[in-house]
């Protein structure tokens, strides 16, 4: 018997992302669709970055994790158009970041406050952080540097 | 080979030879966050690369992959610009050529999200979020440097001397790009350069520096007439691990 859609996006919602793994791949809002073809489980992705080299990883991730429930057979399907953005985070996803110290994206361009002490003086270091999704920032009230997921 | 494959060709051979020269920064930087900038913008452009190689080898239907198209092909058949090509120089030149580059190819990339073929549009509709970022950071970089300190504002103009001979040839339009215009696949090059022009003249008069008086552009990239004396040598060293045990993968 094959496990209902809902199932697997509830399997999907427990693959954690590989370099924030606070968060699960459906939080990053990157699985957009999932379907049965035949007895072969199709899950659509739609890349963050073009060049983010977890893309590959999250794949595998998924597979792996299809099989530990028992579906043989997955085929990841990349799917670039709509373009992916930061507004399909989800909710839990972006509550879990900023618990996790990442502030999370606003369309404002900048995070809303820092994550450790909710200070709203705060500075940019740089554009670019430790992977593509992110900008450095710093508070400048605790002194403490932090992870901004780019909004996009 | 069709002209669609030739203007493929031209958008993932720039992208990716860029790429590379970019990535020879990593480890290098003058500090830890422009190294990672500059790494970061490298994987962006390689990871467009797959995308743009990836379509022009399906469109060529040899059954070649984007891999085989990076790492297989030799100088002469390569489509990219010559700009892309040459040296980094020092961290100024380096931010100079990329925010030429990244200028006009905003303003490609913007042309394409309205492209005739669907695949074209997504890929562009993709990569210009990833283009408006680098150019907001190499534009902010050049105004820094350029109305910085007397060495780095020499620098910068330095560099802008040295590559604005390049700059003419992204827009000079030639068979193919004529046959992109005329089919709607691609923008209109002389419209990008109203464009390109507006944005970099208010980018150089905030930088404090001085575009040159003068249209000359060194051509042959990419037509593949001619390219610079650097590809060569940076295709050996990009691809001497599957030159030298073909088939090696990860």
């Amino acid at each position: 018997m094959k496990p209902e859609i809902t199932q697997i996006w509830d399997w999907l919602d427990q693959v954690p992302d590989p370099e924030i793994p606070v968060i699960s791949v459906v939080d990053l809002g990157i699985v957009r669709g999932v379907a049965w073809d035949g007895d072969t489980l199709e899950v659509a992705l739609t890349p963050t970055y073009s060049g983010c080299p977890a893309t590959s990883v999250i794949s595998m991730d998924i597979e792996t994790a299809m099989i530990d429930r028992g579906i043989e057979k997955t085929r990841i399907k990349t799917q670039i158009s709509p373009p992916w953005t930061t507004d399909w985070l989800s909710d839990k996803g972006r509550a879990k970041l900023e618990d996790y110290g990442i502030a999370p994206p606003r369309t404002a361009g900048g995070p809303a406050h820092c994550p450790r002490c909710k200070s709203e003086n705060l500075d940019r270091i740089s554009q670019f952080g430790s992977t593509p999704c992110k900008a450095q920032w710093r508070c400048l009230d605790c002194l403490e540097p932090f992870d901004y997921f780019k909004c996009i | 080979m069709s002209a669609y494959s030739e203007f493929l060709l031209r958008m993932g051979d720039n992208t990716l030879i860029l790429g590379h020269r970019v990535s020879e920064w990593c480890g290098h930087a003058p500090v830890i966050e422009e190294d990672i900038a500059l790494a970061n913008t490298a994987l962006d452009l390689i990871g467009q690369t797959q995308m743009w190689l990836g379509l022009a080898a399906e469109v060529e239907g040899k059954g070649r992959t984007a891999d085989d198209l990076a790492m297989l092909r030799d100088a002469w058949d390569f489509r990219n610009v010559l700009m892309v090509e040459k040296p980094n120089g020092d961290f100024g030149q380096t931010l100079m050529r990329q925010f030429l580059f990244d200028a006009f190819h905003l303003e490609m990339l913007k042309g394409l999200t309205t492209s005739s073929e669907p695949r074209v549009a997504e890929i562009a509709a993709k990569a210009v979020k990833e283009v408006q970022y680098h150019v907001e950071r190499s534009g902010d970089t050049v105004i820094g440097l350029g109305d910085g300190t007397a060495e780095s504002h020499a620098r910068m103009q330095d560099a802008l001397n040295f590559m604005w001979p390049y700059v003419g040839e992204m827009f000079a339009s030639d068979d193919v790009d004529a046959e992109m215009l005329s089919t709607g696949i691609a923008p209109d090059l002389t419209q990008l350069r109203i464009a390109f022009d507006a944005h970099v003249g208010a980018v150089m008069a905030d930088a404090t520096l001085t575009i040159p008086d003068s249209t000359f552009a060194h051509k042959g990239g990419k037509s593949g007439f001619q390219h610079t004396e650097h590809l060569g040598h940076i295709l050996t060293q990009m691809q001497w691990l599957q030159r030298a045990y073909p088939g090696a993968s990860w």
